[in-house]
């Protein structure tokens, strides 16, 4: 089965080319057959001469970044966009949600929905469709929300798994946080899934463990498209019986997203070194799955500063009742998570620390809350890889932040009469505040 | 790609707007989408004789031959109303030729008769005719000694019309410039052989370099017209953080009426030497938070910052501009609801003959005392009602005029009062909404 990429915006068009030049070096090597078949099935057709076109439309209303995008995967000579796989218009949205959402969006859906049909209809079976966005300008954003709505209005019966990156909390745009606010509110209702990558988070990655001096946004999106690939590439889950999954998103919605208050996904991915690194580095599943567990239950998304003092919380004793007194400070409670194992010796790994209770919500038993895809095969060159998409507390965070600096904003209605010119009025802004709102609530509650 | 036509009226319109095309020239090999406008011949029929003849085509030429005389009135009703249909008829022409028209970049000077009310009579017209296109107006105000007389009324009565029908004004002090121009020839004449400037690098060179032949103007007309190269580099050019001019408008002017904007470019020049070092990047962001780097002469960082936007041109990364922005910001004071208030752009290809550079655009409150000092000029002036006569005798001109410009200057700079005020105060942070559990 396969999976169809929107990527929409500055943002997701940066970040999707990464990711199709991540999974693509990832399947090349021919030693692995049945996983390179797998990858170039799911994310790429196949032209008569033996050209790998990647299943993907690219979005924007500005032409340089998909005209570079496009130029970059000729370049890579192993696989390319499909040559009329895009669509942009001359003038950007200027960061504005409202003038992305309700001028651009109903003025190019029909193409934008045109495009989107021609590569689903290029593919045997749809597993789903992942669009690639930022929250914070305009296109991404504005006009992201409102593609998502018309594929979701058309493929009501397919998954939708959003893939947002949020700017820095010390900002990009200073309109960031109402156009951020906008967004999740609205996609609350018509994704499947939310997975969220924080720019904050990884550029510390990028600081810190990789040790690069001058980070750079295409070093950014080359751990972004790293672990967005530790997710998407072939895995063997639980039902899959020995053969590779068909539909990840299938399974990835089902395994995390069981209540639709709870959207929000989150990742983590260990080990993260920089490729000089890589040679001297030896890593054992259980040093990475005590490090990887400690870092989902402290929320530290990398292996660096993790603090080791959170633990979790005791059972009483009789089983799944606790006060409110379990909901510790600093302790990520989730709803549920997703292990993925990738490399030698994968079999070999204790999970068990996963399996425990204490790190769940109580209204769903352990067992069900948690999963395990596994393969074999190596995952971009690192030996052994781990990654945990967890439906959990860890963004909780940064979303209170956000609608805080919104709501604060929006207190002196500074830059509103932007939004209103374009047809978003402050009833509407109201609307998603409260929608967010509650989402706080419901995570804070768990 | 997208195009912007700039507009330039008046003599220092278009003096200005020449230096623009010289630069823009040196930027691409072609750009063509202009329309000048000038009451008088001279200057527009000297840009047609000089290097720049090739340039232009006489179509985009709108001129009459005897000035507005230094009155605001006989700028903006006379020929306003004389030359309306060719003028709008010419920018409809301009226009069509742009395959995505972005914006209008207006450029005059204040004090004067033609690029002050023609000028603002041409915004006018822009709003009118092309309501959803973009309008930024750089504005040249009259230095405290100008040499015009009536130039704090010229001066008023255009704000009003900025405040009503412009996006973004870029004011610009020729005092300023004048320091900047000061600065530079101090430091390439200082006989330091240290300090010898590359040649065509500094803000202030056209194609003939420092010591070329520059008439006595081109050196401070020179910086702004860099400052109009800088604002749509990365609408021109490719980089990892775009920045267009409509998201310049949508993310620095948190009220509309509110929305002029304090410019400060870096570098001022490069080094010939290629054995000093370049300045540190980070010199760069530092300076372009002093006030030697303004082109107006307030004082932002003792004002209140609404928002700030920092457009960098060459190779510089995101952790650069994240590393300086964390560094500068507890400096800098902003106001309560957008403590993070930066907006930021990342454009790959450099000005020529500079491996980096900045343009810093504040919406900062400090363009309050700029606007008081006119304020008062004015007052002088039409306490004994002097020289209102030659404006009142202009046909659509009344005293009515005179007042309205006047409030509406006022209680623009009441609004930057009021939020000056919050500075000092603690404002607790408004309470969020309680959702029911």
């Amino acid at each position: 089965m396969s999976i169809v990429t929107v990527q929409l915006g500055q943002c997701g068009n940066q970040v999707g080319l990464e990711f199709f030049e991540v999974i693509s070096n990832d399947a090349n090597d021919r030693q692995r057959k049945v996983y390179s078949e797998c990858t170039n099935d799911r994310f790429f057709s196949e032209t008569s001469n033996g050209d790998l076109v990647a299943r993907a439309v690219l979005i924007d209303m500005e032409p340089k970044v998909i005209s570079q995008s496009v130029a970059k995967a000729v370049k890579s000579g192993k696989w390319r966009y499909g040559e009329h796989s895009y669509f942009s218009q001359k003038q950007g949205s200027g960061n504005n949600w409202a003038n992305g959402y309700c001028v651009h969006g109903p003025r190019h859906e029909e193409l934008v929905v045109d495009l989107v049909r021609k590569e689903v209809e290029r593919c045997d079976r749809l597993a789903g469709i992942i669009a690639m966005m930022s929250v914070a300008g305009g296109t991404g954003s504005g006009v992201g929300t409102y593609a998502t709505q018309c594929l979701r209005d058309a493929y009501p019966n397919s998954f939708i798994l959003n893939h947002l990156t949020w700017p820095y909390g010390t900002g990009e745009v200073i309109v960031q946080n109402y156009n951020s606010v906008l967004t999740l509110s609205h996609l609350y209702q018509l994704s499947d899934a939310i997975l969220v990558h924080e720019n904050d988070t990884v550029h510390k990655i990028c600081a810190k463990l990789m040790n690069i001096k001058h980070i750079s946004f295409s070093d950014i999106n080359k751990v972004i498209a790293h672990q967005l690939g530790s997710v998407l590439q072939p895995a063997l889950t639980g039902d899959s019986n020995g053969v590779y999954n068909k539909n990840p998103l299938a399974e990835l919605m089902s395994g995390l997203v069981c209540h639709p208050e709870y959207k929000l996904l989150s990742l983590c991915n260990i080990p993260q070194v920089s490729s000089s690194s890589m040679v001297y580095s030896v890593f054992t599943w259980s040093g990475l799955l005590k490090h990887l567990r400690q870092m989902h239950i402290s929320n530290t998304k990398m292996e660096e500063g993790i603090d080791w003092q959170v633990r979790a919380p005791c059972l009483q004793s009789g089983g799944l009742e606790r006060t409110k007194s379990h909901r510790r400070k600093g302790f990520n409670t989730s709803l549920a998570n997703l292990l993925i194992l990738r490399g030698k010796d994968v079999y070999s790994a204790e999970i068990g620390g996963f399996q425990d209770p204490s790190l769940y919500t109580s209204w769903l038993p352990a067992v069900e809350a948690f999963s395990i895809w596994k393969t074999p095969v190596t995952f971009n060159k690192y030996e052994k890889s781990a990654t945990l998409v967890s439906n959990s507390q860890a963004l909780l965070q940064p979303l209170d932040y956000m609608v805080g600096k919104a709501w604060n904003m929006f207190a002196s209605r500074a830059y509103i009469h932007q939004y209103t010119k374009y047809g978003i009025s402050e009833e509407d802004f109201l609307d998603s505040f409260t929608s967010l709102e509650q989402v706080i609530s419901s995570y804070s509650l768990l | 790609m997208t195009q912007s036509v700039v507009v330039q009226v008046g003599q220092c319109g278009n003096q200005v707007g020449c230096r623009f095309w010289d630069l823009a020239l040196r930027e691409h090999s072609h750009v063509n989408k202009a329309v000048l406008v000038d009451m008088e011949e001279g200057v527009v029929n000297e840009i047609l004789q000089g290097p720049l003849r090739e340039v232009f085509d006489s179509t985009q030429l709108i001129t009459d031959v005897s000035g507005s005389g230094n009155n605001w009135a006989v700028g903006h009703w006379t020929y306003g109303s004389a030359y309306k249909e060719v003028i709008v008829d010419q920018l409809r022409k301009t226009a069509e030729h742009c395959d995505c028209l972005q914006s209008f970049f207006l450029i005059h000077s204040m004090g004067g008769g033609t690029g002050s009310g023609l000028g603002t009579c041409v915004l006018k017209l822009l709003e009118e005719e092309f309501p959803e296109v973009c309008r930024i107006v750089a504005s040249v105000y009259p230095s405290a000694e100008d040499d015009v007389v009536t130039s704090p009324y010229n001066s008023v009565l255009a704000m009003r019309e900025l405040t009503e029908h412009a996006d973004c004004v870029l004011p610009v002090e020729n005092q300023s410039l004048v320091d900047i121009v000061n600065k530079i020839k101090h430091m390439s004449y200082s006989g330091n052989p240290g300090s010898m400037i590359k040649k065509d690098t500094a803000i202030i060179s056209g194609r003939g370099g420092v010591s070329g032949a520059q008439k006595p103007f081109d050196a401070m007309n020179n910086i702004i017209a860099n400052l109009l190269l800088n604002i749509t580099s990365s609408a021109r050019f490719e980089g990892s953080l775009n920045m267009d001019l409509n998201e310049i408008a949508m993310n620095l002017v948190p009220f509309p009426r509110l929305h002029y904007l304090v410019s400060s470019l870096t570098p001022l020049y490069t080094l010939s030497d290629v054995s000093i070092p370049t300045r540190r990047l980070d010199q760069m962001f530092t300076d372009a938070f002093s006030k030697d780097h303004q082109l107006i002469r307030a004082d932002p960082k003792h004002s209140l910052y609404l928002a700030c936007a920092l457009m960098v041109r060459g190779n510089v990364q995101v952790s650069d501009l994240r590393r300086n922005i964390e560094r500068l910001r507890p400096t800098l004071p902003f106001v309560s609801w957008n403590q993070e208030g930066w907006k930021t752009g990342l454009c790959g290809v450099p000005p020529v003959g500079h491996s980096h550079s900045l343009l810093a655009l504040a919406n900062n409150t400090c363009v309050k005392s700029t606007f008081m000092e006119l304020r008062d000029r004015f007052a002088k002036l039409y306490r004994k009602k002097a020289h209102l006569h030659h404006y009142l005798l202009v046909d659509g001109m009344e005293q009515g005029c005179f007042t309205e410009a006047s409030t509406s200057l006022s209680s623009l700079i009441e609004e930057y009062t009021q939020l000056d005020a919050t500075k000092t105060r603690m404002i607790p942070d408004p309470t969020r909404l309680n959702i029911a559990t």
